[in-house]
């Protein structure tokens, strides 16, 4: 039978189940598969801190959410429209976050009475009328995944049963005419080594997708256009991990200098060695550290012999990190440190995301040591401060903190693809062989205030640098005051006049605005998002976003004045806040959030309605 | 090291002057450390390896200054920290010679995890350890090689903790050379320090260093003219081991699988236990590191231990630039789209 189709500008489906339902798994393919039908798309998991909380729980679900429209989007979207259910606790978690009148697909043969006890529903929400309020589809998927694999040779029930994913992904395919090749290449090429399995989960997609196209319960099939006014050229889908790991392989290509990574694995940083590992013919080298200590000495070590050094880690890691950044800002060697931020002091909530570090990055260090902090601001944005964090680094040998987030590393979006050519070349200015009529200087300075970088191996420029105050020039051990002072006015000095290179901080103005939106980081989107209804709805905007937290572009203080008044919004209760009312003396807002979650568009709607 | 002495066969024959920084030494006057800044800097020209081409990496405490006397690369890094810098600045340049100098704080306290990862992993690095059994740059609290009871600073009531013996932890930490040798011993420290520079892989150097201002005389039972050749075992490599004025004790494997010391003359030659560092299990040095339990009685020194086995990143290197195109194909990979 041929069935309806309807066309949608934007769709947000959330998948969710246990955390041992292949969630994540679904939701990337259905990405894949949308990225390819030429859909702007955002992406947001969102999974337990355990591996395996215990089944059925409400701790143990584990979701993806997918929001892709015909038109540019700028956010993971705020509340889903379709919601995949695999069993009750994935639909009690989820439900009160969806719009009124969302679509639910429910695994109905997950919903026995002890999976309904073990989510604490009293009743069964499918029987009791608790959904009324929604389109429900009941569809028994353990049962037709069971079947659509039987007689697959090497594949017992249990792997049937592993499968009901891809039937819940073949379903989706359908719905929203996904295109299938990509999905079943995908399948053959995972398991290629397995072809019981690549069979039983190419059966299971496939009676999925039919199941679609057959049923009466689905009326309708939906279609969401490709994207239009999106810049010409070539795409790829990428998370923020893939895209700062590949700005870093970029900087140390387009500098010549190897990469060495060392860290040890913390959530959600590990995927960052994860990446980096599996590049070694890129010249990358990597070192899983015995702690978070050693990771960051290692990386300096690589620094001081020339290398392109990197750690990375996560809040708690960044703490243990402290000193040997100290280090280096004494040395002034290049080095970078990516801290994926996370929520909460100590452990706090490793898998949730938030922008708490940001003071940390400024001032977590003893005695004056400043240092250059960059935040990207998209998943694609990361390829780019990845790229920035290394040139600053290089350029004026100092560490530099590029402080990224939960939500940025695992979300996705399409990134438009840089031509290589278009990078700029980062030169590492290498002192040269001594001359012999001059005492090396290891403490000059150029007009950067960048001092000489002479590797070892370098003959007649043998010299000691360490973290005891030098003495300016010559480098020397020196206790001296008037040094001292000296020194630690050159570090800051140094640090400042990066802001020179800065672009200035570009103002989204509409004439006669009079409140100023500002954020830094990963909220940029959901701050795009909230300006942009908000004007729909007929309020007068503006806002701008900090991708350079130190210095600031030179600029930001003239911003911050031209404007009535100031929001900034943040997760976290206000550090961009302090700093910017401490530098600047302006009475700026504070929009919080602590939720673990990033900011939504609606948030910001409401805020900026609020001050009109 | 022989495989970075051989490129450098063509370099002006260096002198130990070569290796002498124009910083002045300050340490206190009469510190081991000056003996054994001495010994080093006589024995590198031996190296055969340009004094550019090696890198001396230090912690915290008296023995983190070494490196600013060297004229070598150097750096002089945080409390600990020595075998972390230097793991990263090994696993970047194989053609580099790179020895860390720490002490018993800064190696077997603060930094001990360090220590015993650079071992296990058998990064190329040459790890002399300055073991005075006693703080001394912050001005005498006891460390983790004080032995029990000792009265410091922090310790007035004695020392409680029972301490390290720093070759049996080296051991324990799967290291491929550990040894030990004495400051005022300059000839044994210099043939200790050969040894390890021809050591592929990572090599622990103990080295019993008196501090005269806050634990003088620790080391006397062996450093003594009047005691020491009664208190020194010297190993030897293919040598029964035998020690005393004139050779009349030796150690012999005793009746319960241990170690014990036994008279030459009425256990006879024969039954002494031929010293073999090369010996892959590591449990007959860890009898002998543990024949002492301070340096107050006879104690081994000389070479524990001198095995092969895979050095940390001799492999994962070496690769040509990347070209434009290749990073290009990177930035390429995974499914991709194009929009006109």
């Amino acid at each position: 039978m041929t069935k309806a189709v309807e066309d949608r500008e934007r769709v947000i489906i959330r998948f969710a189940g246990d955390s041992g339902d292949g969630m994540q798994l679904a939701g990337s393919r259905f990405t894949d598969a949308t990225a390819a039908t030429g859909n702007d798309l955002a992406t947001l998991p969102n999974f337990p801190a355990e591996i395996r909380a215990p089944a059925g729980t409400l701790a143990g679900v584990s979701a993806f959410q997918i929001h892709f429209a015909s038109r540019d989007i700028l956010t993971p979207g705020d509340a889903p429209n379709v919601l995949v259910a695999m069993n009750p606790a994935a639909l009690k978690a989820n439900l009160p976050e969806l719009e009124r009148g969302a679509t639910i697909i429910v695994n109905e043969d997950a919903f026995t009475k002890r999976n309904l006890e073990k989510a604490g529903y009293d009743g069964n929400p499918l029987e009791d009328g608790s959904l009324s309020a929604h389109r429900v589809h009941r569809i028994p998927m353990t049962t037709l995944t069971v079947r659509a694999v039987e007689g697959i040779e090497g594949v017992t029930t249990r792997d049937a049963g592993r499968a009901k994913n891809l039937f819940a992904l073949g379903v989706l395919s359908w719905l929203y005419g996904r295109p299938t090749e990509i999905t079943k290449q995908w399948i053959a090429r995972k398991f290629s080594r397995k072809p019981g399995i690549a069979q039983a989960n190419l059966n299971a997609f496939n009676a999925g997708w039919s199941f679609g196209e057959t049923t009466e319960l689905l009326d309708v099939q939906y279609r969401v256009k490709p994207a239009k006014d999106v810049p010409p050229g070539v795409y790829r889908n990428v998370n923020g991990t893939t895209a700062l790991t590949l700005g870093l392989i970029a900087a140390s290509v387009r500098s010549g200098l190897p990469l060495v990574l060392a860290s040890y694995p913390i959530t959600p940083a590990s995927e960052i060695l994860h990446e980096l590992s599996r590049h070694a013919r890129f010249g990358v080298s990597t070192i899983q550290a015995e702690d978070e200590i050693a990771a960051a000495g290692m990386a300096l070590g690589a620094a001081f012999g020339g290398r392109l050094g990197v750690t990375a880690t996560s809040g708690p890691g960044m703490d243990l990190k402290a000193e040997t950044i100290g280090l280096a800002v004494a040395l002034e060697l290049p080095m970078v440190i990516i801290d994926v931020q996370r929520a909460g002091p100590s452990t706090g909530m490793p898998t949730k995301t938030e922008q708490s570090d940001l003071l940390m990055a400024l001032y977590g260090r003893h005695g004056e040591s400043p240092l250059p902090v960059i935040a990207p601001s998209t998943a694609g944005g990361c390829f780019d401060a990845g790229f920035e964090a290394a040139r600053i680094a290089i350029d004026y040998r100092t560490p530099v903190i590029l402080l990224s987030d939960s939500f940025l590393a695992s979300s996705s979006e399409p990134w438009l693809v840089p031509d290589v050519a278009d990078l700029p070349q980062i030169d590492p200015r290498f002192a040269e062989a001594a001359d012999p009529d001059r005492a090396f200087l290891p403490y000059s300075r150029d007009e950067r205030l960048a001092r000489p970088w002479a590797i070892p191996g370098t003959p007649g420029l043998q010299h000691r640098i360490g973290g005891l105050e030098k003495s300016d020039g010559t480098g020397n051990i020196s206790y001296d005051g008037a040094n001292h002072a000296r020194m630690t006015r050159l570090r800051a000095d140094k640090v400042a006049g990066i802001a020179r290179d800065l672009p200035l901080l570009a103002v989204d103005a509409e004439p006669g605005a009079r409140v100023l939106v500002l954020g830094w980081g990963s909220s940029e989107g959901a701050i795009r998002a909230g300006v942009r209804r908000a004007r729909l709805a007929g309020h007068k905007v503006a806002c701008a976003h900090l991708h350079h937290l130190n210095p600031l572009p030179s600029n930001t203080g003239d911003v911050l004045r031209s404007f009535d008044r100031v929001l900034v919004a943040e997760m976290n209760t206000g550090q961009l806040a302090q700093v910017l009312r401490a530098r600047f003396l302006v009475d700026v807002e504070s929009f919080c959030k602590l939720e673990g979650q990033p900011l939504f568009g609606a948030e910001i709607e409401r805020e900026i309605a609020a001050r009109q | 090291m022989t495989h970075l002495g051989a490129e450098a066969s063509a370099a002006v024959t260096l002198s130990k002057a070569d290796f002498q920084s124009d910083q002045e030494t300050r340490w206190c006057p009469g510190c081991g450390d000056y003996a054994v800044l001495s010994a080093v800097q006589q024995f590198m020209p031996e190296l055969d390896i340009p004094p550019e081409r090696i890198v001396f990496v230090t912690g915290i405490g008296c023995a983190g200054r070494f490196s600013y006397y060297m004229n070598t690369y150097g750096m002089h890094g945080i409390h600990g920290r020595g075998p972390a810098l230097a793991t990263g600045l090994a696993t970047a340049r194989e053609d580099l010679s790179i020895w860390v100098v720490t002490g018993d704080g800064d190696s077997l306290s603060i930094g001990g995890n360090h220590l015993i990862h650079a071992l296990r992993r058998n990064v190329p690095l040459k790890i002399l350890l300055m073991n005075n059994q006693i703080y001394g740059l912050t001005k005498g609290q006891a460390s983790p090689t004080s032995e029990l009871g000792k009265i410091t600073k922090s310790t007035p009531f004695g020392v409680s903790d029972h301490p390290f013996n720093p070759v049996a932890l080296a051991l324990g930490a799967e290291a491929t050379f550990v040894a030990r040798t004495i400051d005022r011993d300059r000839h044994h420290l210099t043939e200790v320090l050969r040894a390890a520079s021809r050591h592929q892989g990572a090599a622990l150097v103990e080295i019993y260093q008196n501090c005269p201002v806050f634990n003088d005389g620790a080391f006397a039972a062996l450093t003594e003219k009047d005691v020491k050749d009664a208190n020194q075992i010297r190993l030897e490599p293919g040598q029964p081991i035998r020690f005393g004025i004139d050779g009349e004790r030796g150690i012999a494997r005793g009746g319960d699988g241990g170690l014990e010391i036994v008279d030459v003359a009425s256990a006879g030659v024969q039954s002494l236990l031929v010293h073999d560092p090369r010996r892959t299990d590591a449990g007959v040095a860890f009898s002998l590191a543990r024949l002492a339990e301070d340096p107050t009685a006879p104690t081994p020194i000389g070479i524990f231990r001198d095995v092969q086995r895979p050095v940390y990143g001799r492999t994962a290197n070496a690769s040509a630039p990347v070209s434009d195109e290749q990073l290009s194909e990177l930035l390429l990979s995974g499914d991709t789209w194009t929009v006109a």
